[in-house]
């Protein structure tokens, strides 16, 4: 083999696969557009179009339906309760959640890895599987038709992932930290307000961006404790909206992009916090 | 002689913070552990007892459960042909999750992974149906499935392509399950798609350098090399989908609720028909135990493997 000949290989080698690369990298990425795009096209047009020309882009755009999504009472109602949920579970996760990860990670105790498994019994099953049961004790309760045992079921259901994800970025702080502060004369909680927390605020976002988006997208918790019109969530009412108007699909893809923007924008802010947390917790959890 | 004479004032001082650390530590992991712990108590643990004793019963939720039936639910459980079905379904999706989401995904995490232009814009695109929920992602593909090839895109590119005829999809006994599970994976893929690249971004560089001092090509280092270095990923992604495939619920109930002519049961849907729909909640307790059961199995089997692959390393 000459030397050019070996130059050519290598050329070849080297652009041939990236063209290969991208191939694959393309038609990938269509495949995963292509349902998002159908929706928007969907909901810039009329009912008309959409039966007529489907998948054409909509020029001029008409914005009916979504004006018609947005005068509908429902929808706002739908918004504020998912908002009001999304924030108050997160909220909750991300102290309680805090509290225990900071005793798991700095204090030494007897019975500490009994009660750290009793804590993290929440990684071994999905809630799907218990949701009769909790349906059960949210009937005891009685908090059905009320968002607060929503909320209840959903931080429950978040703290076992956020206190192994928590933990294990509280244990990088060094320990000379804590000593330090002992020294200085700062009491547990004066280290894990002024020191710990402060340092750990990466994690913290973390841990609330994938609070964020678990609270956000919840169907079942929702479906199984709210009955009332006025209490739906955004999935929820998603889901009811489609079954009463599923004839009308451009309402139904207007109705999808209103209820979609939401969660894309977050995801375009949030993105990395989201990737971290979702990989710590599956990765070391 | 410095030390010694620095040592007494330290002494003492630590001693005196050590002393206060200790006194409060007791009250502080207490107070600091008690939130979490009554949570998981009433909302994790305790609903499960509960469930368990109520699958004991004949219930359908209205007063206290009096019909108790011994373990005949479970007896009828696992004569049914349909909750069987749910079982092979499951079963069916987990496999078609190993053999097709998994290499796709590592395949992704391998092109996206590396140091190739566009790769933060990429792997945002993949990852982003993540983020969107089961309701949204099921209402748009069953426009995108709808049989009618004048609205649904999947029949009316078919239409266009010689010897293809339109496929009813969600209504095909046969298509179903491969038509939901197409929808699984592209709502998934990103996920493990992700896990991967964190699983290659753990691997040293130094390793794929000498092996490349070495003369390994590309083909070899993936067998060889990377694909052995990220057997704990793998591990991961593998129990992430065998537990996903016991979740799957919203996708499947609003697109087919099961059917047609339970088709597409899983053991999600099935639970939640008998539990809340037709309220046989001893019933709904006993299925939901069993699912309970199974992920458990998952769960130990998989922290056992884990724990002994860190131990390995």
């Amino acid at each position: 083999m000459s030397v050019h000949d070996l130059k050519r290989r290598k050329r070849f080698k080297k652009h041939s696969p990236v063209i290969f690369k991208y191939i694959i990298l393309i038609s990938a990425a269509i495949f995963i557009l292509f349902p998002i795009v159908m929706i928007i096209f969907g909901a810039l047009k009329t009912r008309g179009e959409f039966m007529t020309i489907p998948y054409i882009p909509p020029i001029p755009p008409r914005w009916g339906n979504i004006k018609k999504v947005l005068s509908m009472p429902i929808f706002w109602y739908m918004l504020r309760n998912s908002v009001l949920v999304m924030i108050t579970t997160t909220a909750g996760v991300v102290i309680i959640a805090s509290l225990s990860a900071f005793i798991f990670s700095r204090i030494k105790f007897r019975g500490q890895n009994l009660l750290f498994n009793f804590f993290t019994l929440g990684l071994m099953f999905p809630i799907t599987v218990a949701i009769l049961p909790i349906y059960l004790v949210i009937r005891q309760l009685g908090l059905t038709n009320n968002l607060i045992g929503v909320i209840l079921v959903q931080t429950a259901f978040q703290l076992s992932v956020s206190i192994v994800i928590l933990r294990n970025f509280f244990m990088v702080v060094p320990s000379e930290l804590q000593d330090a502060a002992s020294i200085d004369g700062c009491s547990v909680l004066g280290f894990f307000w002024c020191v710990l927390l402060p340092l750990a605020r990466p994690s913290l976002a973390a841990v609330a961006a994938l609070t964020m988006v678990t609270s956000w997208n919840d169907l079942l918790v929702p479906l199984v404790l709210i009955d009332k019109e006025k209490l739906w969530t955004l999935p929820l009412g998603t889901m009811q909206f489609q079954g009463q108007y599923g004839m009308d699909l451009s309402l139904v893809a207007a109705f999808l992009l209103l209820s979609v923007i939401p969660a894309l924008i977050f995801y375009l802010l949030a993105e990395r916090q989201l990737v971290s947390g979702l990989t710590a917790g599956a990765l070391k959890g | 002689m410095k030390k010694k004479l620095f040592n007494k004032d330290v002494q003492i001082l630590q001693q005196k913070s050590n002393f206060t650390w200790q006194l409060r530590d007791n009250m502080t992991i207490v107070l600091f552990l008690l939130p979490a712990f009554i949570f998981l108590s009433i909302f994790l643990v305790y609903p499960i007892f509960r469930s368990a004793y109520y699958s004991l019963f004949n219930w359908n939720g209205m007063g206290p459960a009096v019909d108790y039936v011994g373990l005949e639910n479970f007896k009828r459980l696992i004569a049914d042909q349909i909750f069987l079905k749910a079982v092979r379904n499951g079963i069916l999706i987990v496999i078609f999750s190993l053999v097709i989401q998994l290499p796709l995904a590592m395949g992704l995490a391998l092109i996206v992974g590396r140091n190739i232009p566009g790769r933060a814009f990429f792997r945002a695109i993949f990852f982003m149906p993540y983020v969107l929920s089961e309701v949204i992602t099921a209402i748009m593909w069953l426009i995108l499935y709808n049989p009618n090839p004048r609205r649904g895109f999947l029949n009316a590119i078919i239409n266009i392509i010689p010897f293809l005829e339109p496929q009813a999809w969600l209504a095909d006994t046969r298509l179903v399950l491969p038509a939901i599970f197409v929808v699984l994976t592209w709502k998934y893929i990103g996920f493990h798609m992700l896990l991967y690249i964190t699983g290659l971004q753990n691997i040293p560089k130094e390793i794929e350098e000498a092996a490349l001092i070495d003369g390994v090509n590309s083909r070899q280092m993936v067998t060889y090399i990377t694909i052995p270095l990220l057997a704990g990923t793998i591990k991961t992604s593998v129990y992430l989908s065998i537990i996903g495939s016991l979740q799957v619920y919203a996708l499947v109930w609003i697109m087919t609720r099961g059917g047609p002519v339970n088709a597409s049961e899983v053991m999600s849907t099935y639970m939640y028909r008998y539990s809340f729909v037709r309220f046989e909640l001893g019933y709904g307790s006993a299925v939901a135990i069993v699912m309970l059961l199974i992920s458990l199995t998952f769960s130990i089997i998989y922290f056992r493997l884990t724990r002994k692959a860190e131990y390995l390393a």
